[in-house]
């Protein structure tokens, strides 16, 4: 019953997505034409990938505030490689983005597994020492697009089967960690170390453990996003996707993710995403000023939480027997 | 006198005192069921009126309506005869009415002080909080009834006993007329079961109203004077306790003749299968070691903080030891973590179900797969099929009852919610249970149900650790009983030296 209450939920926000293109195609008819879709889209695809990282930690209990330093740092790494190795092949610039990621990633699960800190509190000095090391290593100097080898800036943008890699690669990833999600013991692992922690260890899941796990699959998501991110914009900088760790948090949010832990889906996290994507896409060119744009999308933020909300509170328990028997 | 179900008799000497509560034709419906219909009960100063009914038959509704927080749908609540709604919590409390919970609902990072005072601390002349009359308050309080608490003492640095004493003072703090006790005796030990008695004792002779709720005959006979029998949201007898035998009013309860005797079982007590020996912990347990056979029903008796529950999770790879060895099969094992247990074919079902038992937002196939992932997986992947099939053969053998396997273990009634959790631990196969309380707050009619089930267990030549506090229970189902005390077996007994003495003498160190 929950579950068709869930696919219905996400159905909702499939329905409140399509009702949102409507509503914009009225004041810019060109915004639902499928080429707009795709770039829409393919603008979306790095908070989809960080939202799916950070929807495995929130399933845990956990919050990844650290994805977008993680994701500057990685990429400030992959773009001073570049430059200084301008012939690596751009298959170890992703290996090493990825590898990288997950270290850092792997940093906070650690932090969270064997020291027991609050992931809160890890992630946010993690997310300050990340943006630290950026400023340390590149001297605060910007990696600009001249710099960076036609490979580096090219592998994004490529076209196949005419929607670009980085659309590839978000399409991907939501395959992969459905599979992931699903189908394997370590996904259960996760559902499970947040539904009940206390289930989970006597049921033999070691719950530091697989939140150490969802850091590093954060991490990893994030580290490739920090490549595709500078190559796409084809600069490097300390203050790159500053404050983006919050829209991917929102994203979860949107997308139907339980704060509390046990809740959440694969899809869930690609709708909230695509939800306020759109938004963010829509609002400049519908001419609604940049301030009421800040305002609408955090009005989507409140309204979703209010609705999960609604829709995760208890129902009464049944008292009598025989009304138990009836139902 | 016997009393018959349905007739409600008044006792002579209650009807000429005025109760100073009273609930009065009170209905509480909530959609879709009725839990209370047209109840009415009397509380008297100065008397322990019992309040007796299975699970489900409406006792906490009760309570949380005379507490204000739940408002009646019909009927009145009345205080010294005069009708008076409880709108909100607050004013049952004006009104001098205190419920002491199963649960202690204190808070656990406060000082005793504080707990007792939260909301009605003593004012300096700046209106500020008078620490040191607090202190001397609450040390006044607590000495009255015999509790030997430091009041500066955070709460959470006490045992369950103190916590209950601590809820109690808070009770008379507020100067409560009437002092409603749910189960407050389901966590404690002999001896403080004792001195919760002899409290009891104190507050009836100060004029108190006592409600008093508990699954336990022996106590109600012990304390009540009065007793008042719910059954599924009905009254169905009320009257003095003397006027009525423990038969009858089990009758009452659950509406049929229930037998409270144990399952026989012949034992067939084969091959060794676990073997302990010298578990230690720095601080919680020291050398123990024992054997436990297929077939068995090992039962470990002892106070509250004896330590049993700690070794347990000791021997479950929860806690680390200092020093120990287990065998299992006669080969050594080490268990390092639960999984390490699990896969050596030991399984502990908690004392708390509902903490550390299923998982509320997973379907019931997925709670039943849980510790069994290992065995329908190849390389990290689930065969779904195999993990639907294993979950379909243990719910079936449960008797599960739910529209399907997929549906969310949190929409499904407490007593299947416990089926799912034992089926998870049967789906392990296992060679060893631990079952910690198995029948805590559970009803009568589901405990026959647990203790007919463990008898299976242990007649398909599963070994069976059982660790209780309830002596009839320790001698009715066990085979074999390990007393424990202070950390370390003060004694091993079997067939004729299973009697209720010798167990509380050297659980006691008498």
């Amino acid at each position: 019953m929950l579950k068709r209450l869930i696919t219905s939920r996400e159905a909702l926000l499939v329905g409140a997505i399509g009702l949102l293109l409507i509503l914009i195609s009225t004041r810019f008819s060109g915004f639902a034409a499928p080429s707009n879709l795709a770039n829409v889209f393919n603008d979306t695809s790095p908070l989809i990938l960080l939202a799916i990282g950070q929807m495995i930690v929130i399933l845990t209990k956990c919050i990844d505030l650290s994805v977008a330093a993680n994701l500057a740092l990685t990429g400030m790494v992959v773009s001073m490689i570049n430059v200084a190795m301008p012939g690596l092949p751009i298959i170890f610039i992703v290996a090493i983005a990825i590898g990288l990621g997950a270290v850092l990633g792997m940093f906070n699960g650690i932090l969270v597994w064997k020291l027991q800190i609050p992931p809160i509190v890890v992630t946010l000095g993690t997310m300050t020492i990340f943006r630290g090391m950026i400023f340390l290593l590149s001297d605060g100097k910007w990696v600009n697009s001249h710099e960076m080898s036609p490979a580096f800036k090219a592998f994004p943008r490529a076209e196949v089967l005419g929607l670009p890699v980085l659309s590839w690669i978000a399409i991907l990833a939501v395959i992969v960690f459905s599979i992931v999600m699903t189908r394997t013991t370590l996904g259960r692992a996760f559902y499970a170390a947040g539904g009940n922690p206390h289930a989970a260890t006597y049921a033999g899941i070691n719950v530091g453990k697989t939140q150490f796990w969802a850091f590093t699959i954060s991490g990893a998501l994030a580290g490739l996003t920090g490549y595709l991110w500078v190559s796409r914009f084809a600069v490097a900088y300390v203050d790159i996707a500053g404050g983006f760790e919050l829209d991917v948090v929102a994203a979860c949010v949107i997308g139907g993710v339980s704060i509390m832990g046990g809740i959440g889906t694969v899809a869930g996290a690609l709708l909230g995403a695509l939800f306020l994507g759109i938004i963010k896409n829509a609002l400049p060119v519908v001419d609604i000023s940049p301030f009421w744009q800040l305002a609408i999308s955090g009005g989507a933020i409140i309204i979703a939480v209010i609705l999960n909300a609604q829709a995760n509170r208890k129902k009464g328990r049944i008292i009598l027997k025989q009304a138990e028997q009836a139902s | 006198m016997l009393q018959h179900p349905g007739i409600t008799t008044t006792d002579v000497d209650t009807t000429k005192a005025v109760a100073v509560l009273a609930l009065d034709k009170v209905t509480k419906t909530f959609p879709g069921v009725k839990a209370l219909s047209e109840v009415s009960l009397s509380l008297y100063p100065g008397k322990v009126t019992a309040l007796i009914g299975e699970n489900g038959a409406g006792k906490s509704t009760v309570v949380k309506i005379l507490t204000g927080i739940y408002q009646p749908d019909g009927g009145q609540i009345l205080v010294d005869d005069k009708p008076t709604p409880f709108s909100v919590p607050q004013a049952a409390a004006t009104h001098g009415v205190t419920a002491i919970h199963q649960e202690t609902v204190l808070f656990d990072e406060l000082s005793v002080a504080e707990n007792i005072f939260l909301g009605h601390a003593p004012r300096n002349k700046f209106g500020l909080i008078d620490l040191a009359a607090m202190t001397e308050k609450a040390r006044a309080l607590l000495s009255g009834i015999g509790a030997d608490i430091d009041p500066a003492t955070k709460l959470k640095d006490l045992g369950i006993a103190s916590k209950h004493l601590v809820a109690i003072g808070r009770a008379l703090s507020i100067d409560a007329r009437v002092v409603i006790m749910d189960e407050p005796t389901a966590a404690l030990s002999h001896k403080e079961i004792e001195e919760l008695y002899e409290l009891v004792e104190s507050l009836k002779a100060q004029g108190k109203a006592i409600l008093f709720i508990s699954h336990k005959f022996d106590e109600i006979f012990r304390i009540a004077d009065n007793f008042t029998v719910f059954r599924d949201g009905q009254l169905v007898g009320d009257g003095a306790i003397a006027d009525v035998t423990e038969a009858a009013l089990v009758k009452m309860m659950v509406g049929r003749d229930v037998s409270q005797i144990f399952p026989q079982r012949t034992p067939n007590v084969a091959d060794t299968v676990l073997s302990v020996s010298g578990y230690s912990h720095p601080t919680e347990f020291e050398d123990i070691s024992f054997e436990l056979s297929k077939g068995e029903i090992l039962g470990f008796y002892g106070l509250v903080g004896a330590g049993r529950s700690e070794f347990m999770q000791a021997l479950f790879g929860i806690t680390r030891t200092s020093a120990g060895a287990t065998e299992i099969d006669g080969a050594p094992v080490q268990i390092r973590s639960p999984a390490d247990a699990v896969d050596n074919g030991i399984v502990y079902v908690p004392e708390d179900r509902g903490k550390q038992g299923a998982i509320l937002d997973l379907p019931i196939f997925q709670n039943v797969t849980l510790p069994s992932l290992g065995r329908i997986s190849s390389k990290g992947f689930l065969k779904l099929a195999e993990e639907f099939a294993l979950a379909r053969s243990y719910a079936e053998r449960l008797d599960l009852r739910a529209a399907s396997l997929d549906t969310h273990v949190g929409n499904l009634s407490g007593g299947n919610q416990q089926k799912v959790v034992i089926a998870k631990w049967l789906a392990t196969q296992p060679k060893v249970i631990i079952l910690d309380e198995p029948t805590k707050g559970v009803d009568i009619g589901s405990k026959a149900a647990v203790h007919q089930f463990m008898a299976e267990l242990a007649a398909e030549g599963l070994a069976v650790i059982m660790v209780s506090s309830e002596i009839p229970e320790v001698l009715g189902m066990s085979d074999r009983v390990i007393v424990m005390r202070e950390g370390r077996i003060v004694a091993e007994l079997a067939d004729d030296d299973l009697k209720p003495e010798t167990l509380v003498r050297h659980a006691a160190g008498i």
